[in-house]
């Protein structure tokens, strides 16, 4: 199936990455590109298989429902952008 | 004193056992040479004081007979893993002034053993490529070149600077993740000897995601006996990551040089590309006599869906890369640019400025096959290939107890040269990537060098947990190949 570039602008959108408008016709052929390779899946007959979402085999493990961390915003702070008084500062989400 | 920089692992942890070398003397040499091979670009990082700091206490520990397994060794270390304090960056500008408060896993065992850090090695930009050319420092230079040429060759990726600083003595060893081979191609390209495990076998706690269900993390080393060294100490369950395997280490080391007679070792008829050098086919061949001659027993196995694996992969890594790399958001760590601008222009021109073009489409790959409508078409069709993928493997492996391949399709190609097209720099992969989608353990070593003089690997492909297996397989072609080449130092 072909990419075209209101396709790009879209799923650029959604993956909230900038990208130029004219690299969306060079982005489409691309992308067109990898997924016409990709469509030899169909050659596949899956009717009845049951998808692998984990290559281990293996119950996901519980824990006891404790704190086992925290309390530590310097550390947690030590990489933010920008940070004042304890806490992240970010552009305005509300309005 | 003999250069202490070629030497295996193994020597120098009996040299430095039995203190005929210090581990400040054998870091120093390190540290020497490193600075001498600035041009390779392997590491992107060096951390020299850290190193001397940490020999300092080997040496200390030696001195006191508390010496751990991997007491005084310096090695060096993937830009994917975190290390407290040090640059962690994933080769990513995104990530470039990124410093954890915390250690991963892997790198936390090698230092409970003993284990001296050189510094930060370079990489495919979050480990996607197959060349090294994504890294957004650059891309690392193979110390190997063709017969009479000057041409810069790739190391293969995506853990470019670990098989690099390896094959160049400027680490005794290193830590590599693989994703879809990311730990076996670069091996093959090197002369070098790498192991992914089984998935589960190490923590990914603290390594940074590229595609979760498929990232593993192994060691590139010059022998099969210290791929077995390292491993050992990598591995263990690790309950900060729900993915780690509750079981017992075996002793890695403890395989290498038992006998492989009577084994039988599986050769898939659809590993045979059009295309493919015919070197390659050749050394497959003696790969084959190699181990009949060690006993084993050679039976033809199909694994039908192979030519599947790659397409199957190019949906569910960006799929999951798109969801891991979702974090990248300008707020909490990492680059922010656009500030003053609203909160999805900030979003967007952080991501757009911090990511590589490489990483940008597999995002972009990765958002459209999970989009609505288009889920159950590319997805989930994927995650069913995968299990029929995996299905291939269970039935070979009730005939034969590992399999003999390729590792990859050329030799070393040179820098620049497959870039144009992604999907030829996909291919590179054609032979490593199903065992990450069937989660099975597989190691590369060197069986020989082609016309041009450069290394070409074989692979080894063990059941689930059966690493020992492979280091023993391992270890008998690496008796039988006598593998000596090394390259000529041009740095």
């Amino acid at each position: 199936m072909s990419i075209d570039a209101a396709t790009v602008r879209k799923v650029a959108k959604l993956a909230r990455i900038r990208e130029a408008e004219e690299r969306l016709e060079p982005l489409a052929r691309e992308l067109s590109g990898i997924m016409a390779w990709i469509e030899q899946l169909n050659e596949v007959d899956t009717d009845g298989v049951e998808p692998m979402t984990s290559a281990v085999n293996v119950p996901m493990p519980m824990r006891e429902d404790v704190v086992t961390d925290g309390g530590d915003a310097s550390r947690v702070l030590s990489n933010a952008p920008k940070s004042d008084k304890g806490f992240f500062v970010v552009p305005k989400v509300v309005e | 004193m003999s250069d202490l920089t070629d030497i295996t692992l193994k020597d120098a942890l009996e040299g430095l056992k039995a203190r005929r070398f210090s581990s400040a003397e054998i870091t120093q040499a390190h540290l020497t040479a490193m600075e001498g091979a600035r041009a390779l670009n392997a590491y992107v990082a060096e951390t020299p004081e850290k190193a001397l700091a940490m020999a300092a206490q080997a040496d200390a520990r030696i001195a006191k007979g508390e010496a751990g397994p991997l007491e005084g060794a310096p090695l060096g270390i993937k830009d994917l893993f975190c290390t407290e304090g040090d640059r962690s960056a994933a080769c990513s500008r995104i990530l470039e002034n990124f410093r954890p408060t915390y250690e991963s896993t892997v790198t936390a065992n090698l230092w409970r053993d003993g284990a001296v850090m050189l510094g930060k090695l370079n990489m495919d930009e979050f480990a996607m490529g197959s060349s090294n050319e994504t890294s957004a420092c650059g891309p690392v230079v193979n110390p190997w070149r063709s017969k009479g040429s000057n041409r810069k060759l790739t190391p293969g990726g995506s853990s470019g600077g670990s098989a690099s600083s390896v094959a160049a003595n400027i680490a005794l060893g290193a830590t590599a993740t693989d994703t879809g081979g990311s730990i076996r191609q670069p091996a093959a390209f090197t002369g070098t000897v790498g192991i992914k495990p089984t998935y589960g076998r190490c923590s990914r706690w603290g390594v940074i995601a590229f595609a979760s269900s498929l990232d593993q993390a192994g060691p590139i080393a010059r022998t099969v006996e210290d791929a077995a060294i390292l491993l050992k100490s990598m591995s263990g369950h690790d309950p900060k990551d729900s993915t780690s395997l509750p079981v017992e280490v075996p002793d890695f080391p403890s395989f290498v040089g038992k006998s492989v007679k009577g084994l039988r070792i599986g050769v898939p008829k659809e590993y045979r590309v059009d295309g493919m050098p015919a070197e390659i086919e050749t050394l497959w061949a003696q790969g084959i006599d190699w181990l009949k001659d060690a006993g084993c027993e050679i039976v033809e196995v199909s694994l039908p869906h192979t030519k599947y694996a790659l397409p199957a992969y190019y949906i569910i890594a960006p799929a999951e890369a798109s969801s891991n790399l979702a974090r990248y958001d300008g707020m909490r760590y990492g680059l922010r640019v656009g500030d003053g601008g609203s909160l999805t222009d900030v979003y967007e021109e952080t991501r757009a400025a911090g990511f590589g073009d490489e990483v940008k489409r597999r995002i972009l790959i990765g958002t459209y096959v999970l989009s609505a409508g288009y889920y159950d078409a590319y997805y989930l069709k994927a995650l069913k290939v995968r299990r029929r993928i995996a299905d291939d493997f269970t039935q070979a492996f009730g005939k034969v107890d590992a399999l003999l391949t390729p590792t990859a399709p050329s030799a070393a190609f040179g820098l620049g040269e497959n870039s144009s097209d992604p999907v030829a720099m996909y291919l590179n992969d054609i032979f490593t990537v199903t065992v990450n989608l069937a989660g099975l353990p597989g190691m590369s070593l060197p069986g020989g060098v082609d016309a041009q003089g450069l290394p070409l690997g074989l692979q080894l492909i063990g059941r689930a947990l059966d690493e020992g297996t492979l280091f023993s397989l391992g270890g008998a072609l690496e008796k039988a190949a006598a593998f000596k080449a090394r390259p000529e130092k041009w740095w």
